[in-house]
């Protein structure tokens, strides 16, 4: 929201500097994004009077003496056809800064400092300057949109600084708006504001009018009130279209809207100072005599202002006449209703439109407008009531036409009077914790236009018609009343009154952290990515199209189609990290990433879907191998006191030979695999990437916390070592499983040497293990030993078929 | 003759006694002189049976102390060969110290878990349990709730990712509160991390990131109570010394809201680039809980009241790491990664 201090200056008598304002607005809500400074660019022009102005021969450059007051007379070339002798005009002295413009003088390039210099040999010390190279335009100042010197009033006197004479002392606050005060969406809102913290009163602009202009006979009706719950139609007569005067221009291009005509210009300057969106339809225009307030019919068309042709449905709200729509209400007027500069009668609508049906028809359209978007944050009808007046009153004031006795306000019902309301001043206190005195409730609340009155713990107010935001609570009266009397007065204490409570972390986020803690040990480093990814990802990872992941959850409205699922796996994200890494010069990396993974039945949604926590793990770099990666899992199985079992497997986005299903107590719980040679070839990527997903959940039933103690042994441990030959294709884990189940004292199996070679035998191979056995009630003996070994030599030999070498 | 015969073994070990570089070859040249059976010595005193009795005492005599000789001449030996070969084995082990280790490169927590685990550590030792709730949320939970009904402009500060007409992908922890308030009676003290979502997306702003919202409710909560909680959180987390500033704000949840401002840890409010010269830099939202929230949640606000805040995670660890693009910590890039280790 924008906000000249002159402006404000109108309704408030502000005696405090603009950066001194913009701090006690911050104090009270209120942030202002930007304190404009308008002229902040703009030093060392003064008024000049040209003395004398010689022609240099041959060029359109003259030669001048201008007089500049108590800074000097100064010889000064300029190339404007209008300067002439006796003309005063804006002197830019050296040393001043002034804005470059480019060939055609009206693109400002840049910010300049004036040097002393010579034009076409002739000394030349300052410079004339146009307006705008003083940063002002034609609506800011009359003149100024000229492209030649820009002429200064005779009554300036020179040598006085030109800044305050062209209004460039001025500065703009841009205000951040909560959404819960719709009401400061104007000047006399924030005015109100300004009146509050400064304490000083705030000046209604005048809203009177003189009714003098013809009667007419006109119908007016609201069809649909619950998308309009007021609506006031006033008719003004004998138009006459024309210019709007400098003063509104300039307040208009002050906060960004360019004057077009009279009535037009007051429709735009109700709509910045009462925050009241107004309409004016040639009432020439209008079939029937009336205005019917409808839904549109579906598939009836309208043709906007800006000469887009929409078409619309129920959804829509339209202003009609007696046959067609004139206009997409709080939106946009119609085309074939607009004031031209032929009007001669204007038929003025302001109206309150329900905010999320402008909203949504805007959305829906595409269409949108300063007052579309006033409309969306909602206005309140005491502003729809009082900007109709101030709209009648600018028609008197500029007299551009007169007003009518027609007019006709269609209500809902809704009341615009002050509402009463009495709040206990202890429970306001006790919600705060300090006790305000009781004069700084009735100051702060008077100021803000509350009325108020204590009557012992009976704290009275009359809430103000505009003030929609206010419930009817002690916490909007502790709000208002803390903001204006200052946070600085609360007084910081420790939870004094609250009962002592037992927090923490529960068991299952402990065990989450211990989870990440296992694997930071292992040299992997946490990621974190989105919980969207792309349709594309499940393509990369060569999902068959019936795969449970292509079920996914779809954002309706995604950033763009590459963030559009909700996950199903975690696999694609952290391959792309790895490509990522790879792309960019990291040859090597570890990560992991626990993180939720979207599961429906039904698409779609009914219901909540399951949230299921996944871990998921990537290792990329020459390095790594399975069996680095393995090792993690392990890690995991370790610190969680659980076994880890692996099988074969097939994905279709891994290695067929380097993939293994992940099991534990008889759960498959995830897998393990390198990324297949065929992707990692579509994603470029040359080196080694290794993926493992793990159901977090499942594995989170079956782990086991506790621990639990079992006194150490006596007697020392007895180790063996045992290197068997057995076919190629017996699998290591299935040895240990036979050796370590042919003896409950085995409590380790360790596989330390695989050999391949002559002396063993082709499609043979040798692998050697340390076996570790553990007492329990006796030292072993030798002979013990060698009895169980002969024990797992014949297990291995009539299971696996497997020999000592 | 016997004083011959010493002679000889005392000429046989100065011979070579000196020449011996390993402490093994000269044991094995001492036992052929001290070996307790075959040694020469050792014979010598066997010789003494064929000794006439009378002269037996003055050869054992002679014998006795040659072996003594021997003795501390092999040990003496001995000892000299030991220190070389022990000078030898060290320079032959020696190694380069400056040669690179061999360890297990440890990982990091992402900055987000740091951040949260110090919050977490902080607020648990108030006395907060954590809730964790779910990614997607129906709309009664995120916003009706909440205080913002359907048309409410307050939907608009929020940038809302639908998945139905119905779910949505959370925009804030806040929705967490109804879950919490609708199974738990007072006292309540929660506090709630996880992801939101808004559709936002730029150096500042990413569709995810990660909150951290804070519920207190108990009777005779009050703005004081809000911001003795906030400045120890401010101290713990910034540094001491660092107060916190209220200033009015809006959320449709919290009323009064306030937006909360921390003393700038940088510069210590003088102002600097951090604090773009104000002096303080905005952290996080608050407010008393708004009645119609504690209604909706069958607590009773005239009982009891409460607080509430809620903060974003990224924002205060790149605050507090100096990150400067909230992009980097989805990307999980080794060089970004290994600065985190704590």
């Amino acid at each position: 929201m924008l906000a000249p201090l002159s402006w404000l200056k109108d309704y408030v008598d502000i005696d405090i500097s603009a950066k001194e304002l913009e701090e006690k607005l911050f104090s009270a809500g209120f942030e202002v994004e930007e304190l404009i400074d308008i002229g902040k660019d703009i030093s060392g022009v003064v008024v000049g009077e040209v003395l004398t102005c010689e022609p240099i021969p041959d060029t359109h450059i003259t030669v001048c003496n201008v007089d500049c007051g108590d800074k000097g007379t100064f010889q000064i070339c300029c190339g404007a056809d209008n300067v002439c002798v006796g003309g005063k005009f804006p002197v830019a002295l050296v040393g001043a800064t002034v804005y470059a413009t480019a060939k055609d003088h009206v693109t400002v390039e840049g910010v300049m400092t004036i040097k002393k210099g010579k034009l076409r040999g002739v000394e030349s010390e300052g410079m004339l300057c146009s307006g705008v190279e003083i940063g002002l335009n034609e609506d800011m100042y009359r003149g100024a949109g000229y492209c030649g010197l820009l002429v200064l009033p005779q009554d300036a006197q020179n040598g006085a600084d030109v800044k305050p004479i062209v209004g460039l002392d001025d500065y703009i606050f841009d205000i951040s708006i909560t959404a819960n005060r719709p009401d400061c969406q104007s000047i006399i809102g924030i005015a109100r504001e300004v009146a509050a913290v400064l304490k000083k009163p705030f000046k209604m602009p005048p809203l009177d009018y003189i009714e003098d202009g013809r009667d007419i006979d006109f119908n007016i009706t609201v069809e649909a009130p619950d998308l309009c719950p007021r609506y006031i139609g006033h008719y003004v007569s004998d138009i006459k279209i024309a210019p709007s005067p400098d003063w509104m221009k300039r307040r208009l291009s002050l906060v960004g809207i360019n004057a077009i005509s009279n009535m037009v210009d007051i429709t735009n300057y109700v709509l910045k100072e009462f925050g009241q969106p107004m309409h004016a339809f040639d009432l020439n225009d209008l079939e029937n005599s009336e205005i019917v307030v409808r839904r549109a019919n579906d598939k009836e068309k309208i043709v906007t202002l800006d000469e887009k042709e929409f078409e619309l449905n129920a959804n829509n709200l339209v202003i009609c006449d007696g046959n067609k729509p004139v206009a997409l209400a709080g939106i946009m007027g119609g085309l074939n209703s607009e004031i031209k500069d032929t009007t001669t009668d204007v038929m003025f609508e302001a109206a309150k439109f329900a905010r999320d049906n402008v909203r949504k028809t805007s959305r829906m359209l595409g269409q949108s407008s300063d007052s579309s978007s006033r409309f969306e944050k909602g206005v309140d009808e005491y502003s729809t009531q009082m900007g109709m007046k101030r709209a009648l009153h600018l028609v008197c004031e500029l007299g551009c036409g007169k007003v009518s006795k027609f007019h006709k306000d269609v209500s809902a019902g809704n009341s615009v009077e002050s509402r009463p309301l009495t709040v206990s001043v202890k429970k306001m206190n006790e919600l705060l914790g300090i006790v305000v005195p009781d004069e700084a409730i009735i100051e702060n609340l008077s100021a803000l236009g509350f009325e108020p009155s204590i009557n012992g713990d009976d704290l009275s107010v009359m809430i103000p018609a505009y003030r929609d935001d206010i419930d009817s609570h002690v916490s909007d009266i502790a709000e208002e009343v803390i903001r204006l009397y200052g946070y600085e007065h609360i007084v910081p204490r420790f939870l004094d009154n609250a009962q002592v409570t037992c927090g923490g972390r529960s068991e299952e986020q402990k065990r989450i952290l211990k989870l990440k803690k296992t694997l930071c040990a292992q040299g992997y480093y946490e990621s974190m990515f989105y919980s969207f990814f792309s349709p594309k990802d499940l393509d990369m990872i060569k999902l068959p199209q019936d795969a449970k992941e292509r079920q996914a959850i779809r954002i309706l409205n995604p950033i763009s189609e590459d963030l559009s699922l909700m996950r199903t796996t975690l696999a694609p994200s952290m391959i792309n990290a790895a490509v990522r890494n790879l792309r960019r010069g990291n040859t090597e990396g570890r990560f992991f990433e626990t993180a939720t993974v979207f599961k429906t039945e039904k698409l779609p949604l009914e219901s909540y879907p399951e949230e299921h926590m996944m871990l998921c793990i990537g290792a990329f770099g020459d390095k790594e191998s399975f069996f680095t990666v393995k090792g993690a899992l392990e890690a995991i199985a370790e610190a969680f006191k659980v076994e880890f079992t692996y099988e074969k497997s097939e994905k279709p986005f891994l290695h067929p030979g380097m993939t293994a299903a992940v099991k534990c107590a008889g759960k498959n719980i995830g897998y393990i695999g390198r990324l297949a040679h065929d992707v990692c070839d579509e994603l470029a990527v040359e080196k080694p990437v290794f993926i493992s997903e793990i159901d977090y959940e499942a594995l989170s039933e079956i782990v086991n916390d506790k621990i639990s103690y079992k006194p150490i042994s006596k007697f020392t441990d007895e180790s063996r070592d045992l290197a068997l030959v057995m076919d190629e294709s017996v699998l290591c884990g299935d040895v240990q499983e036979a050796i370590k189940s042919s003896c409950k004292y085995i409590t380790s199996v360790k596989l330390f040497d695989v050999y391949r070679g002559v002396q063993i035998g082709a499609g043979k191979k040798s692998m050697a293990f340390n076996i570790i056995f553990t007492p329990d009630d006796h030292e072993f003996t030798g002979e013990e030993i060698d009895k169980y070994v002969q024990k797992i030599l014949k297990k291995l030999a009539y299971t696996l078929n497997i020999e000592i070498r | 003759m016997i004083e011959n015969t010493i002679q000889k073994i005392r000429s046989e070990i100065e011979d070579r006694i000196e020449s011996f570089d390993s402490s093994k070859s000269l044991y094995e040249f001492r036992k052929d002189f001290l070996d307790n059976k075959d040694g020469k010595i050792a014979q010598l005193m066997k010789n003494m049976r064929d000794v006439p009795k009378e002269e037996r005492p003055a050869m054992g005599k002679v014998i006795n102390e040659v072996k003594q000789w021997a003795i501390a001449r092999f040990d003496e030996m001995d000892k000299r060969v030991k220190a070389i070969e022990l000078e030898k084995k060290n320079k032959a082990e020696a190694v380069d110290v400056t040669m690179p280790a061999e360890k297990n490169e440890i990982g990091a927590l992402h900055p987000d878990t740091l951040i949260e685990n110090e919050l977490i550590d902080i607020f648990t030792g108030m006395g907060f349990e954590i809730y964790e709730g779910r990614e997607i949320e129906n709309d009664y939970y995120n916003f009706t709730a909440l205080n913002t009904p359907k048309d409410h402009p307050a939907r608009d500060m929020q940038d809302t990712f639908y998945v139905s007409d119905e779910f949505l992908l959370r925009t804030q922890t806040s929705a967490g509160q109804i879950h919490v308030m609708e199974n738990k009676k007072p006292p309540i003290k929660i506090l709630s991390p996880g992801k939101v979502f808004r559709s936002d997306d730029d150096a500042t702003h990413s569709p995810m990131f990660s909150q951290m919202e804070g519920l207190v409710v108990d009777e005779g909560i009050s703005v004081c109570d809000l911001q003795g909680m906030l400045n120890t959180f401010s101290e713990r987390i910034f540094g001491e010394g660092v107060k916190t500033r209220l200033r009015p704000s809006y959320f449709p949840f919290t009323e009064p809201s306030v937006e909360v401002d921390v003393s700038c840890f940088e510069c210590g409010g003088k102002g600097c680039k951090l604090c773009k010269g104000t002096g303080w830099i905005e952290v996080l939202g608050a407010g008393m809980v708004n009645r119609h929230v504690l209604e909706n949640c069958g607590i009773d606000p005239d009982k009891y009241t409460g607080f509430a805040f809620g903060m974003g995670v990224e924002r205060i660890a790149m605050l507090k790491y100096g990150i400067n693009n909230i992009k980097t910590l989805f990307e999980s890039d080794t060089r970004f990664a290994k600065q985190f280790k704590d």
